[in-house]
């Protein structure tokens, strides 16, 4: 099992080990999506790790696969040193409740037919909390907890603005009392001004709660001063990844280096970022041989066609996919 | 954002809204007033419906006999009242007996990948039969009683309701809350039900009243040929059947329980209209 360094030098186990997660979808014509690649990356007890890309770069795949919403094609995923991925489905129902997932989109990830109680009453349920009076405090409280008010559950989800439906969301996953969250892009359908009480609530629920927590977003400045470390991802790779502090500060990665480039201060006129790379992303059907980044890389020569560049360590659990990070 | 239509209404506030649109309204009188004619056909109907009068036969409409009296001497009208309750009742039970046979299938392929090739085959090859060829061979097949009937177009509908229930299973399976469900642990029947089956009534509602207008003809087409219920039972298919030997002479026993059929699957045509709109966001643009 691979050991991380923490700040003060303790070697500890991650609570989640992720090695050589890759996912194939199949595709038109027997041909499969690369939808991720070879991702390996660590997240310690109580950290927050971003996982950041652009709009199909493989972030959402990533993080269902974790909590086996798809099947993974290949890898492991170590959860408090069991690997989730050997598990029957069977025995899988008994880890389900310990990682946890908010989705993207506040209006299809509640169903529209049931009122609040009941949406968080059925992940009361999943947990064996017993039905009757103490239920309907159970779910005052964590409507409290999350800002919203114990009037709210006898509503219907159309009754909500998006920022609310989110934090009913964020009350469901939390109902089950899981160690692992995976937040997938939970404020980027949201309007911009709720934005940031979405953030503050969830980055003061893990302290409170001591949550670890997998925040995916397509945009650096919003994981920056939630995250403890970050995961760079393109086209179903890792590009590059460690400490906040090293890949804000000291980018190695040319596709990083955009990313940073582009997004210094939050725009609010902008939802998605724009990076000014040139070209598209290629489709995930056909990558690129060699580095999947290279027909928009700045930086790219000849070589980068060659092979596909390891993940290396230089120093300081800084992590680059990219043959000329030490020039 | 928040301008994001959202299809799935409350039942209530349905109702209230389809009374808002005119065409669906009347559709909806239409079948209330027909449905109360047939609950109170023993209050409203002013003779017995098996009353034979050889004295009667045949006589045109007049004050005693408001649509006339049929081959037998019997009040057409009166027949009429109590053959809407045995219409109207064969139309429903279709209706829920294809419901729960397409509910089944439906969900079945929808739902569950290895399932969808089969029961989708079946489903086509089902529909490649014209309805009415099938409902013949499988009353055929059956023995013609009125239970038979209910089961012969139930059969002939559920693949059209499989369709429907397929198409949005399809749907609702890959939408974050069955996921939210699923990562829950929440067990696959309880996802089936709770969260599919009950963001399927909507367009389930729309097709089934279609299927209840398209019943209550298929049943009086299987009569009006013979193969059907039993001439004897006052049904409007079998009034028309009957009516058919008098049609130069006495044209109203035929005249009168066509009408009531055309008028009873129009009702239901609009109402079904109405509902598609209301429920398709595409569709709807006012209110
Ligand atoms: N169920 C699926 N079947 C086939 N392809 C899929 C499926 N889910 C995702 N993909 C493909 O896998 C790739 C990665 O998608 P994914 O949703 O993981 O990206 P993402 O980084 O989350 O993007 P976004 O920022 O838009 O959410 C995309 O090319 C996508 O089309
Ligand atoms: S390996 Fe080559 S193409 Fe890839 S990021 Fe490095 S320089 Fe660019
Ligand atoms: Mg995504």
């Amino acid at each position: 099992m691979s050991v991380s360094v923490t700040r003060e030098g303790r070697q500890e186990t991650p609570l989640l080990s992720v090695q050589g997660l890759t996912k194939y979808f199949p595709a038109r014509d027997g041909r499969i999506v690369h939808a991720v690649e070879d991702v390996s990356f660590d997240v310690r007890r109580g950290s927050t790790v971003g996982l950041v890309g652009e709009s199909g770069s493989g972030k959402t795949t990533a993080g269902r696969a974790i909590l086996r919403l798809v099947e993974p094609s290949g890898g492991r995923a170590l959860f408090d040193g069991i690997d989730l991925f050997s598990l029957s489905a069977r025995d899988m129902r008994a880890y389900r409740q310990r990682l946890q997932i908010v989705f993207q989109d506040p209006f299809s990830s509640l169903n529209p037919r049931m009122r609040i109680a009941a949406i968080i009453g059925e992940a009361l349920d999943a947990r064996g909390f017993p039905r009757g009076q103490r239920r309907a405090e159970r779910v005052a409280e964590l409507l409290t907890l999350v800002g919203l008010s114990p009037d709210h559950a006898s509503r219907y989800p159309h009754e909500f603005s998006g920022g609310q439906r989110q934090r009913i969301g964020i009350a469901r996953a939390l109902a089950v009392e899981p160690e692992f969250v995976v937040a997938d892009e939970p404020v980027s359908a949201l309007d911009v001004s709720v934005q940031a009480q979405v953030l503050n609530l969830l980055g003061e629920l893990q302290k409170r709660l001591g949550l670890t927590m997998l925040f995916i977003a397509h945009d650096l400045s919003v994981v920056e001063y939630l995250c403890d470390e970050v995961v760079v991802m393109y086209l179903g790779r890792v590009m590059e990844r460690g400490p906040s502090r090293l890949v804000y500060g000291f980018p190695r990665h040319p596709y990083t280096k955009a990313l940073l480039a582009t997004s210094p201060v939050p725009d609010p006129t902008r939802r998605r970022t724009h990076v000014p790379l040139h070209g598209d992303i290629p489709s995930p059907i056909d990558p690129p041989s060699g580095c999947v980044f290279r027909t928009r890389c700045p930086e790219a020569i000849a070589a980068c066609a060659g092979v596909v560049p390891p993940v290396e360590a230089i120093g300081g659990g800084h992590h680059v996919a990219c043959i000329r990070h030490h020039e | 954002m928040a301008a994001i239509s959202n299809p799935q209404l409350a039942e209530p506030a349905m109702l209230s809204r389809l009374m808002g649109r005119p065409t669906a309204a009347v559709g909806v009188l239409i079948l209330i007033i027909i449905a109360l004619a047939a609950i109170l056909a023993p209050v409203i109907a002013p003779y017995a419906p098996t009353k034979l009068s050889i004295a009667s036969r045949l006589h045109p409409p007049s004050f005693a006999h408001l649509f006339g009296t049929d081959d037998l001497g019997r009040d057409v009208f009166t027949r009429m009242l109590y053959a809407a309750r045995t219409s109207l009742s064969v139309g429903f039970a279709v209706v829920i007996f294809a419901s729960i046979i397409g509910i089944v299938l439906g969900l079945a392929s929808g739902f569950f990948r290895k399932l969808d090739a089969p029961v989708s085959r079946l489903i086509d090859a089902m529909m490649a039969f014209p309805d009415i060829l099938l409902a013949i061979a499988l009353v055929a097949a059956l023995g013609a009683t009125a239970f038979n009937v209910v089961v012969a177009l139930g059969i002939v509908y559920a693949p059209r309701l499989a369709r429907v229930v397929r198409a949005s299973t399809l749907v609702i399976r890959e939408l974050p809350y069955v996921e939210a469900a699923r990562a829950l642990g929440v067990p696959t029947p309880t996802i089936l039900v709770r969260h599919v089956l009950r963001n399927v009534t909507s367009p389930l509602l729309v097709q089934g009243t279609f299927i209840f207008a398209n019943a209550i003809l298929a049943e009086a087409g299987l009569s009006f040929l013979g193969v059907g219920i039993s001439p004897d039972i006052p049904t409007w298919g079998t009034m028309i059947s009957v009516g058919r030997q008098y049609m130069d002479q006495a044209g109203w026993i035929m005249m009168f329980p066509g009408a009531a059929i055309v008028i009873t699957v129009l009702a239901l045509q609009l109402v079904g209209d109405g509902l598609r709109d209301l429920l398709d966001p595409r569709l709807a643009k006012d209110i």
